[in-house]
């Protein structure tokens, strides 16, 4: 964590006040703790990216190539003609306000081009001035702004501020989709070599590994293994976890972080005990070895070929079909980015559990299923034998992670489950959880620790609803089914309501699954003992928060 | 792109200081990188930490995973946190020459 960082009570001191000077007006002032370090030069050539430099956004010189505004404008043409979505974007907004109010970073910052119209008003402002008959005549007076450097500096600060979560879309009486206005915007200026390091990184990682850390096939291995003997020193059962095993029923996948950082790694353990106890014929890969898809934070040309490579694993290793583990914005690419990119995948067949014999239907074209959707699916047919009482010693909340929740709608299945495993289940306030979640405040490629300050502002609404729940119902432990939410959510605990810690479900599930020849469990996957219901700090390895801050 | 410098040591790094090129790590370089970290002289148990590190990124080119490290060095994760104050990935990976880790961590 940024040592500058300013304390909890100063922090949540919002100054709703706006600048003197009109929105028309770009400046923007890079602010130690308030952006991110720019992508560096081999990412970009690893992945075939234009205009690889070193910069940084302090820098008074961005280097940008000779007629980088004719770049832009001219993507700005093709994207407008090749996305009906993003023409209509651009032209719909009456700006009525009700997403102003909306958006974490707005409410933990008080800047008001955080307010999500304001932040599109950025792109349109150009859009009117270069496309459009009343901006190309009346220009500033018909909301237009031409292209400047000062402008594509203000682009790259706010459109960096955005996490994709559409909290505010859900109040657009016009269904305005304000993370695809940012990702038009970031795909703008990757064309002039301005994105990221922590969203190439992982991306170039991906293409030379299979996942975003940059894990190699025996590092994955030797994760996995260790997991498994792990597991067997909890629950005295050796667990079988095949790798890149042809003919497996299902193919799972996971996100890189569930075998590499804490708390996620515990339910990685979960999910391996699951798999043993029902008997699933599956396979992890060691290609396919990320489920997330950091091309969804860069562009969609990226999200296509990051995407396709579980379908060529999943073809490769001949399963039936595609199960994938506690991750956010994959869904959002397989629910609504894979089949138009990638799809329909045919060769693969409709998902049907083996164990219940449910069949999926929903996920016909894409042929993936959540695990929540699977193990809840497990419970309710009565397949799994579980003593909730071993997880007394947590009093949990649930965190809709934004993807999951806003788009695929997956609400009922991961509260279904938790309430199964676990005795004592408390939600937070109805207009921050569901559909209207907030988000964790580091999405999108945001989760760096030089961008700290943002983040505690933008996971502030999020911190105040886990703040309620812990004041009322001493609340201890923040659930959640993505690991961008793991890695980050921590941090944001740990900063503003530090008596809390962060879980997987599939932990839940974890610890209270009774597995058949199971030796009496004495601790829980995180190794506490259950006994005596001794703190996570205390635990041999230490406490899940500490580690992800570290890790972060 | 920042420069690291320390007495006879010059190495290149990147914004948070982590080593360009974790190849040309040496015990020379660990002791410079440690002043970083506010650890001035490093012992035997900050040594066990960073062989550890150094031995598993060699084989593996990350870092191995937290939980590992602690139960394979022995370390509950509080000593780690005695030894090196920023912690096993920003504090002891730093002193040790490796990558930061990026992704969903």
């Amino acid at each position: 964590m940024s040592e500058k960082l300013k304390k909890p009570q100063e922090l949540a001191q919002v100054e709703f006040k706006p600048a003197p000077q009109g929105w028309m007006d770009p400046t923007v002032e890079f602010r130690k703790g308030t952006w991110n370090y720019a992508a560096v030069p081999e990412t970009l050539e690893y992945l075939d990216l234009p205009y690889p430099r070193k910069w940084q956004p302090t820098d008074d010189d961005w280097q940008l190539p000779d007629g980088w505004e004719q770049i832009i404008l001219t993507g700005m043409r093709e994207r407008l003609k090749k996305y009906r979505s993003f023409q209509v974007f651009m032209d719909c907004c009456v700006r009525c306000g009700a997403c102003a109010d909306k958006c974490h970073y707005f409410i933990g910052s008080g800047d008001p081009k955080n307010m999500p119209v304001l932040r599109a008003e950025l792109l349109r402002s150009v859009y009117r001035n270069d496309f459009t008959t009343a901006g190309k005549i009346l220009g500033s007076i018909a909301g237009g702004r031409k292209l400047t450097v000062g402008v594509l500096k203000e682009w790259f600060y706010y459109f960096y501020q955005c996490t994709e979560c559409r909290r505010c879309s859900v109040f657009c009486p016009y269904g305005i989709d304000t993370a695809e206005i940012t990702m038009m915007a970031r795909e703008l200026m990757n064309l002039v070599g301005l994105s990221i390091e922590w969203i190439c990184t992982p991306l170039s990682n991906c293409f030379r590994t299979g996942n975003h850390l940059g894990i190699q096939p025996h590092g994955f291995k030797d994760s996995i293994e260790f997991a498994v003997d792990e597991l067997e020193e909890i629950t005295g059962i050796r667990v079988d976890a095949p790798i890149n095993k042809k003919g497996a029923e299902i193919l799972f996948i996971a996100p890189s972080a569930d075998y590499f950082a804490s708390p996620h790694y515990f339910t990685l353990l979960g999910y391996l005990a699951l798999f043993h106890e029902i008997g699933l014929d599956y396979t992890w890969s060691s290609y396919a070895s990320e489920g997330g898809n950091f091309g969804l934070f860069h562009s969609t040309e990226m999200i296509k070929r990051l995407n396709a490579k579980m379908y060529a694993e999943a073809k490769r290793l001949g399963v039936k079909w595609i199960l994938g583990g506690e991750c956010g914005h994959m869904w959002r690419v397989i629910h609504q980015y894979m089949n138009t990119l990638n799809g329909p995948a045919d060769f693969l067949e409709t998902p049907r559990s083996p164990i219940t014999g449910t069949t999926f239907d929903h996920a016909s074209s894409t042929k993936m299923v959540h695990i929540t959707e699977f193990t809840a699916d497990l419970i309710r047919n009565n397949k799994l034998n579980l003593d909730p009482s071993r997880n007394d010693h947590w009093r949990t909340t649930f965190h809709d992670s934004c993807n999951p929740a806003r788009a695929m709608g997956l609400l009922e299945e991961p509260r279904y489950i938790i309430k199964s495993v676990c005795n004592n289940f408390f939600e937070m306030p109805e207009n921050t959880i569901r559909e209207q979640t907030f988000c964790c405040g580091s999405g999108a490629g945001l989760g760096t620790d030089e961008n700290m300050e943002m983040r505690m502002r933008g996971g502030m609404p999020r911190a105040n609803a886990v703040q309620f729940v812990h004041d009322e119902h001493d609340v201890n432990l923040l659930l959640c089914i993505c690991a961008i939410d793991k890695a980050t959510l921590s941090p944001l605990m740990e900063y503003w309501v530090p008596e809390v810690e962060v879980g997987g479900i599939h932990e839940m599930v974890g610890n209270a699954l009774i597995m058949k020849g199971e030796k009496e469990r004495d601790v829980d996957l995180r190794g506490q003992d259950l006994s005596g219901k001794t703190h996570a700090d205390e635990s041999p390895a230490g406490g899940s928060q500490e580690e992800v801050a570290a890790n972060a | 792109m920042p420069t690291f410098e320390h007495g006879t040591i010059k190495i290149e790094v990147d914004e948070d200081g982590f080593m360009d090129e974790p190849s040309e790590w040496n015990e020379e370089v660990a002791k410079a990188l440690a002043t970083t970290e506010g650890v001035q002289e490093l012992t035997e148990e900050h040594w066990k930490l960073v062989n550890y590190l150094r031995e598993y990124y060699l084989k593996f080119g990350i870092a191995p995973m937290i939980r590992k490290l602690c139960k394979e060095t022995g370390f509950p994760l509080k000593k780690v946190y005695e030894l090196f104050p920023s912690g096993p990935a920003k504090g002891a990976c730093k002193v040790a020459g490796l990558a930061k880790p990026t992704g969903c961590v």
